[in-house]
């Protein structure tokens, strides 16, 4: 258990380096850092004195170094364009998405699991079909078109949500929450579901296929053999080994709501890390773009670590393994 | 075809299981395919009856048409299924259920794949015990015990909190033998429960299946391909080829004077000490797949024996001393038998 | 006992295997499993519907909507046949020349999805291709090589496919964006946009050709080339390669979707084709900015033609993957 935490944490802190590294090349390497905080009408001696303020005249291992530093410290510099902080604009932006994602993840979970389980279990209902044809058009309807069409039906048309912004917030200090106030939640509702549209339709499919996978193997057969009761041999013994797999998926698909994250907060005009990043993009604001990239490296690692230690909890022969081995 | 319903015989005497005119259908978009083809058996109580052909002979499809676990679109189409006098062949669902693993145990070929990965042995025997008893959790541990250390896994007391992985193949079919037999079914089908075993212990498990099904008072069908394990272990047995029983009846009768051919050609095709064979024979060609069974009787095209009526008519069971055959060799009266090899 | 005859490994050349799949495929269960599924006949007839009005383009479309020079801010706003647009309190009655209405700039809308239809494809096959291409070379040597080769292809996948295909397409434009100025950028757009997307893809195609090389690699007649003196990479190279065109051929089908997909949310948020050239996304983003004023359609009829579009190659693609996959059956 020790050994396998250790060597996860080495491969998280590597990859960690590896983004840092490509962060600090985008940084440092393309275009003139210089030139794109200042401009082309800047004289030579503010050239200089930046120049030296930014560290650029040390060597390249060393300035690496301090910009890993500098970034475990939350410090990324200026954004070009806005000239504030990166690390200011991102503590605002951050819980916008995390809220976001949260909320959409939550609700992906809690629909797709259960309308899997039961195309997988009742496959040939009519219910089963409804749900699969509709997922089939889940999958198909991109993400802003869902969020479009659901602006124009219950924002223009019906006129009962809020399109776009976050209003309603509740500032705790450290954190400005949306959701704590029914405002809040009016504002997030749309842009939750149309993120989670997609999750949960794939989640729906995926948990559908394990589970008839599962449920053709030998070991559900000797359960039925056996005489186990329907509940316990769909729910115990399909259900559980249907898990093991899902929980993989659903760990990419966080990442994955992050990353799309950056669509919906577009079409809603979402004040996230997504709008955030694209701005950056378009403008070629570098330190953002950098820190957002080393920000969502981060986030996936986390992901990845709780995925491999929920893994390890559900399935036995991890556990065996890095015990060192079956007994005889 | 002939599908008796009407012949409604009384349960035989001491008859566990009776098996009559049952057919195994497979609608597929070219046709039905038959993989049971009309065939009739019984199991006496505490019998051992073992069930022997190649693969596709409808050994399997037979065992799992029993217990009610044909995969769909696999099903029963015809013929009865009978436990002790009663049929089990068209009951609902859950009264099904209460007869597997409770009066009817069964054993599937793959231990490896039989448990599941994510539960501890003890805690699938415990699930198995408290669905049909009344036991609680720490009679049914106890009884788990029990059954570990009787079908001979060392310190079950530790063991029971192990996973399946963390057995070895044959400790797995060990378990898989206590699973089938925790509520003392009357009855256990063991679906060639050596084959994914290693050789060396496959003597040591048809040997330990035996000794705790007589001890536990259950009869056996058992399934498999290898006529060696039913010359020892076995009352009766039933040949099958392409669906049908070619021949059924006792197993020393059967072993010393099979009488279809095919139970002929089977029992040249094994080794044994005493007999005084040059070599081994064997079957020209193969089983026909079920798509292209000839007319008559299946096993015409390999026959040695053939003649012109195999090929039109097919044969019924006929009795002819104390075994039952499908061949036209033996029609009433006229038992010609056939001549040993030299 | 004797040996089945289809037991023995009987491996019939090229000629033959073709001749044999030909019939196969419309004797077989493939051809079967289509006749009977009235929505994947209906899928395939829209796809290739749509296939033929991208391809005559030119031809079909009323006005050359790319020739900027055309336009007449006299036919701007007006909206499809059959309804009225209140435009700041004037209704506003359509043009029988304009079947689905016009935009702020009096651009015929369906002549424009038309062209937007040809763009979306192209960058879709493009990256679909390139992805293919690259995923199955990368997977052959994967496979084959194995050792030090192999794994470090494959850590760089699993890497690659934890970050999903809009991040990664994103931050290829921005990070070319850094390294060009931007007209040179703006001129590179499109290849930029299809290398992107190609590079969020190729991953699939590698892990299906690299565990197909796998089994290949360890049968016996690779052994035996061997041993007679036949290189076992040309010859697991003709075994492979006609195994996984079917499983590569799914992948690509789906991937197909999601590459259109990918290229419209790409042109959505403005960083996919150049401005000049509008896909389907494109148009999606400049309706969205016109949304409020009431002008739906904008938005609605590229929406609904890009769904479509993408839910056809999807049902194709799951139909696909069904029908080569037996025991999904």
């Amino acid at each position: 258990m020790f050994a396998f935490i250790v060597q996860r944490l080495f491969q998280a802190v590597l990859v960690m380096l590896v983004v840092g590294l490509i962060s600090f090349a985008l940084f440092r390497f393309t275009g003139d850092p210089v030139n794109n905080m200042l401009g082309q009408e800047a004289t030579i001696e503010q050239r200089q004195a930046l120049r030296e303020k930014l560290g650029l005249n040390d060597p390249v291992p060393m300035q690496f170094f301090k910009f890993l530093v500098n970034a475990s410290q939350g410090e990324f510099g200026l954004s070009y364009r806005v000239g504030k902080p990166v690390e200011e604009l991102i503590a605002t932006a951050l819980p916008a998405t995390l809220e976001l994602v949260f909320v959409s993840a939550l609700m992906a979970l809690l629909i797709g699991v259960p309308m899997g389980v039961y195309t997988g279990l009742k496959r040939h209902a009519p219910l089963s079909r409804m749900f699969l044809t509709v997922s089939l058009v889940g999958v198909s309807l991109p993400t802003f078109v869902i969020g479009i069409l659901m602006i124009l039906v219950f924002g223009v048309w019906l006129g009962w949500l809020p399109t776009f912004g976050r209003q309603g917030l509740v500032d705790l200090g450290f954190w400005e929450t949306g959701l704590l106030t029914l405002k809040g939640w009016s504002f997030l509702i749309m842009p939750a579901f149309t993120l989670a549209l997609f999750q949960l339709t794939l989640i729906m499919r995926l948990v559908r296929a394990e589970m008839l996978e599962v449920l053709r193997t030998d070991y559900i057969k000797f359960a039925k053999a056996r005489g186990l009761r329907n509940r316990a041999i769909n729910y115990g013994h399909a259900l559980k080994n249907t898990l093991v797999p899902v929980i993989t998926i659903m760990g990419l698909q966080v990442g994955s709501l992050l990353a799309f994250s950056i669509i919906t907060e577009t079409v809603f005009a979402w004040p996230g890390m997504g709008r955030l990043f694209l701005d950056s993009i378009r403008f070629v604001d570098i330190p953002i773009m950098s820190c957002y990239l080393m920000l969502m490296a981060f986030f996936f690692v986390i992901i990845n670590l709780s995925v491999d230690l929920l893994y390890y909890a559900v399935d036995p022969r991890l556990r065996a393994e890095t015990l060192g081995g079956a007994a005889h | 075809m002939a599908e008796n319903t009407t012949r409604e015989k009384p349960a035989r005497k001491g008859a566990l299981l009776e098996v009559e005119n049952l057919r195994v259908e497979f609608p597929t978009r070219r046709g039905t395919l038959t993989a049971v083809d009309d065939i009739s058996f019984h199991i006496d109580e505490g019998e051992v009856l073992g069930v022997v052909g190649e693969s596709g002979a409808g050994k399997s499809m037979t065992g799992t048409a029993i217990i009610g676990l044909l995969e769909p679109p696999g099903r029963i189409a015809g013929g009865e299924i009978r436990l002790d006098g009663r049929r089990i062949d068209n009951l609902p669902y859950e009264k099904l259920r209460r007869i597997r693993g409770r009066e009817i145990g069964m054993v599937f070929q793959d231990p490896l794949t039989s448990l599941n990965p994510l539960y501890t042995v003890g805690h699938q025997l415990i699930e198995t015990i408290q669905t049909h008893t009344d036991m609680s959790e720490s009679q049914a541990r106890r009884r788990a015990i029990d059954l570990l250390a009787e079908v001979g896994i060392p310190a079950p007391e530790r063991r029971i909190d192990q996973y399946p992985h963390q057995f070895s193949g044959g400790m797995r079919q060990r378990v898989v033998i206590a699973l089938a037999l925790c509520v003392n079914p009357r009855l256990v089908i063991a679906d060639e429960p050596t084959t994914a075993l290693d050789v060396s212990i496959q003597a040591q498990i048809i040997k330990l299946l035996k000794k705790l099904c007589s001890e536990h008072g259950a009869a056996v069908m058992l399934i498999t391909h290898d006529m060696g394990v039913i010359a020892e272990t076995a009352d009766r047995v039933a040949v099958m080829y392409s669906g049908r029983i070619a021949e059924v009846g006792p197993v020393r009768e059967v072993i010393r004077n099979a009488k279809h051919p095919y139970t002929h050609g089977l029992m040249g095709s094994i080794p044994m000490v005493g007999h005084d064979l040059d070599r081994l024979t064997q079957i020209e060609g193969s089983m026909p797949r079920l798509t292209e069974i000839p007319t008559g009787c299946p096993f015409n095209p390999r026959c040695p024996k053939v003649f012109e009526r195999c090929r039109h008519e097919r044969p019924e069971l006929i009795a002819v001393e104390d075994t039952r055959v499908a061949c036209w060799l033996y029609e009433e009266g006229e038992q010609r038998r056939t001549g040993s090899h030299g | 006992m004797a040996i089945a005859p289809e037991e023995i490994q009987v491996s019939p050349g090229l000629f033959g295997r073709v001749i044999d799949g030909g019939r196969r495929f419309f004797d077989g269960d493939i051809f079967y499993a289509f006749k009977k599924s009235p929505l994947t006949i209906a899928a395939f007839v829209v796809t290739v519907l749509m296939f033929a009005i991208a391809l005559s383009a030119h031809w079909l479309a009323p006005f050359d909507t790319m020739n900027l020079s055309s336009l007449n801010l006299m036919d701007a706003r007006l909206p499809p046949i059959g309804w009225q647009f209140n435009d700041g309190g004037m209704m506003v009655d359509p043009d029988p020349r304009f079947l689905l209405g016009t935009d702020e700039q009096g651009r015929d809308l369906l002549s424009a999805m038309m062209f937007g239809l040809q763009i979306s494809l192209e960058v879709g096959f493009a990256s679909v291709i390139l992805a293919a291409v690259f995923g199955t070379l990368l997977g052959l040597v994967s496979g084959y090589a194995g050792g030090r080769v192999d794994s470090f292809i494959m850590r760089v996948a699993d890497v690659q496919l934890t970050f999903p295909a809009i991040l990664i397409a994103l931050l290829i434009d921005g990070a070319t964006r850094t390294m060009m100025d931007p007209d040179t950028h703006q001129a590179f757009k499109l290849p930029i946009l299809i290398l992107a997307i190609a590079a969020s893809q190729w991953v699939n195609f590698a892990r299906t050709v690299r565990g197909s090389t796998l089994v290949e690699k360890n049968k016996e007649y690779v052994q035996a080339a061997r041993v007679i003196g036949i290189r076992p990479s040309l010859i697991m190279i003709r075994h492979v390669l006609p195994n996984v065109l079917g499983p590569v051929l799914v992948i690509a089908t789906l991937s197909l979707a999601i590459a259109i997909l990918t290229e419209a949310t790409l042109s959505f948020l403005g960083v996919g084709v150049p401005a000049t050239e509008p896909s389907l996304g494109t148009l999606i983003r400049l309706g969205q900015n016109v949304l409020f004023s009431g002008m739906w359609w904008l938005t609605i009829y590229p929406s609904l033609v890009l769904v479509i579009l993408v839910l056809a190659v999807n049902l194709l693609g799951d139909w696909l993957r069904d029908a080569l996959n037996p025991r999904l059956r």
